[in-house]
């Protein structure tokens, strides 16, 4: 292609019209800048903070339990327990999670009836809007509780499976009430990914599935989980990203306690964003800037969850 | 294999909205049966009443009879899922599945019937459906490469091979060929041609001459008006239709006239 015989009557845009552009790119430009300042500033200002107590420290912070921080010399703390917690909680409540809500999503959009998979589409959505300190209480009120009988009765049967061993909490206030609660938490956000996704799957390969004799369950899996999957792992992750920072209804329904456990049915672990919120008040000496700290590693995890989803999500729209 | 289909006194519509009026024809096994027409008067529709996929449509539904051999598909215990099974359709826009090797693509449907299908008879069925439709030599270093990547006639012929190799009894094919180039299209023009053989074809095609090179029996289809239901115009041996059809209309639209 040449431009030398293009013709010259291209009508040169208004005036007005250039400023508009103008203003309203160098919007979009400074809201996009600003965004990143703002990250820049939040991981500058935990690093700032952290570092005095990271200095002192005089154990392994990334690789010890123990928290003695809130006194003016020597402090000894590390994060290990606290990321386990995080990590473990979060994981456990995205396996719960995930398989109901692309449930939910596939009856949604594939099974129920017009009028059904509206109001439970709309059901969901209210589940997103429930505060954390509602579910903080639930948690502790009512389904901690409930669940003392079933943990017991896991331990009796299948107490031989490590993560089942006994005894079983009393209180029923366990890392895995706190990732039942969090499954709950992050049910909304999973199940609107997926169900988007899966509305999305283009007739062409729905038909193609049903027009060789597939039943609608064989339809799905040939047609739409395929197409799907980008989507709900995408969701997947944000819930993940969720789950990780939940603060209020963790810190509600756990006891304080800093261990490495794999118990899940016992007391005994603690997540970081529960762990700050519980200490702050208290803390004394070097123990806001260890608290910052760990603020330091939540958000490293954060990101790196976040990162990873959005990897995920643009490979899969790639593919299709 | 191939089998007869029967229709007689069929109605089909979209929710309140009559679409095809009472068409009745017989459609002969081992023989290329073409579907002509203008646009909207509802060929795809009767196409897809064929082994009812009009009902993955909301709304729709048919009124008639339509026997395949001494079945009635849509009696009252019939299975669409088997009926489909034994119908099997090939669409416009050529629709392998994107996440799919070649090989799983062609492999997809047969797998739903036999689950338990060794490896070696899986490697036979994909090489005899990939040969059966004229692909094999392209496509067989690379049956492990997703099936999107394919050109649009290649993708056409996988579609193929992946309707035959759920070994149906007759296949549905609405204007496979529009998207394709006048090469590619040949190509599944002469493989309609060996596919007779063992099945029974019907076609949807706006490209006269694509019906008069690949088809045994021709039906038009007409709009009686604007708004009006589509009917079976005229239906009859192919050399004839082209030649001496019955009636004006049906001359008129193969000759280009309208009105
Ligand atoms: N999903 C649908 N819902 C409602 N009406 C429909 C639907 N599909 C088709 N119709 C209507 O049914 C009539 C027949 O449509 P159909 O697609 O069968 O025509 P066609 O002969 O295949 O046309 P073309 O040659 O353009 O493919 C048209 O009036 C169309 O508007
Ligand atoms: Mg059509």
């Amino acid at each position: 292609m040449t431009t030398t015989d293009a013709p010259q009557a291209a009508p040169p845009p208004t005036g007005k019209r250039r400023i508009g552009d103008a203003v309203f790119a160098g919007l979009a430009r400074g809201s996009g800048l600003l965004i990143l300042l703002i990250l820049a500033g939040v991981a500058a200002f935990l690093i700032i903070q952290a570092w005095p107590s990271l200095a002192a420290n005089t154990t392994g912070f990334l690789t010890t339990q123990e928290w003695d921080a809130n006194v003016r010399e020597n402090p000894a703390f590390g994060v290990a327990a606290l990321a386990f917690g995080t990590v473990l909680a979060a994981a456990i409540a995205l396996l719960l999670a995930t398989p109901v809500a692309v449930g939910i999503a596939l009856f949604i959009v594939y099974y129920a009836p017009r009028r059904v998979a509206s109001v439970l589409g709309y059901l969901v959505d209210l589940l997103a809007a429930i505060p954390s300190v509602v579910y903080g209480l639930w948690g502790i009120g009512f389904l901690a509780p409930q669940l003392v009988p079933v943990f017991r009765g896991l331990t009796e049967y299948l107490g031989w499976i490590p993560l089942f061993s006994g005894p079983a909490s009393t209180s029923g206030r366990t890392i895995l009430t706190a990732s039942v609660v969090l499954a709950v938490m992050i049910l909304p956000i999973i199940t609107a990914m997926s169900r988007d996704v899966f509305k999305q799957v283009p007739q062409g390969h729905r038909e193609a599935a049903l027009a060789m004799g597939a039943t609608r369950w064989e339809m799905i899996r040939l047609a739409v989980l395929p197409f799907g999957r980008s989507g709900v792992v995408g969701g997947a992750m944000l819930g993940l990203g969720r789950a990780l920072g939940e603060t209020m209804a963790v810190a509600m329904i756990l006891s304080p306690s800093l261990a490495i456990s794999f118990d899940l049915l016992q007391s005994g672990n603690q997540t970081i964003a529960a762990h700050i919120a519980l200490q702050y008040p208290e803390a004394t000496g070097y123990g806001v800037s260890a608290l910052i700290a760990a603020g330091l590693v939540l958000f490293a995890i954060t990101l790196a969850v976040n990162m990873g989803a959005r990897y995920i999500v643009a490979r899969g729209s790639k593919e299709a | 294999m191939a089998k007869r289909i029967d229709v007689s006194g069929l109605h089909v519509y979209y929710g309140d909205f009559l679409a095809v009026e009472d068409v009745s024809m017989t459609i002969e096994p081992r023989s290329v049966t073409a579907f002509i027409g203008s646009s909207g008067c509802g060929k795809s529709t009767f196409l897809r009443t064929l082994n009812r996929m009009h009902e993955v449509t909301p709304g729709a539904y048919a009124r008639g009879k339509v026997l395949l051999d001494d079945m009635d598909i849509y009696g009252p215990d019939v299975d669409p899922v088997l009926v489909r099974s034994e119908v099997g359709m090939v669409f416009q826009k050529a629709n392998p599945f994107p996440t799919m090797s070649i090989y799983d693509n062609v492999i997809a449907g047969a797998r739903l019937n036999n689950r338990r299908m060794s490896r070696s008879e899986a490697d036979d069925l994909v090489e005899e459906s990939l040969r059966g439709a004229n692909l094999w030599e392209e496509v067989k270093d690379r049956l492990n490469k997703p099936g999107s990547g394919l050109s649009g006639g290649q993708q056409q012929r996988l579609c193929i091979a992946r309707a035959t190799a759920v070994k149906p009894s007759v296949l549905l094919m609405d204007e496979p060929c529009s998207a394709l180039d006048p090469i590619s299209t040949l190509a599944i023009e002469d493989l309609i041609h060996q596919l007779k053989e063992d099945y029974t074809i019907v076609i949807v095609t706006h490209n006269m001459q694509q019906a008069a090179r690949v088809s045994d029996r021709t039906a038009f289809f007409n709009l009686s008006g604007p708004g009006k239901p589509g009917k079976l115009i005229e239906m009859g041996e192919t050399n004839q239709m082209f030649t001496r059809p019955e009636k004006k209309e049906t001359e008129n639209y193969i000759t280009g006239r309208f009105g």
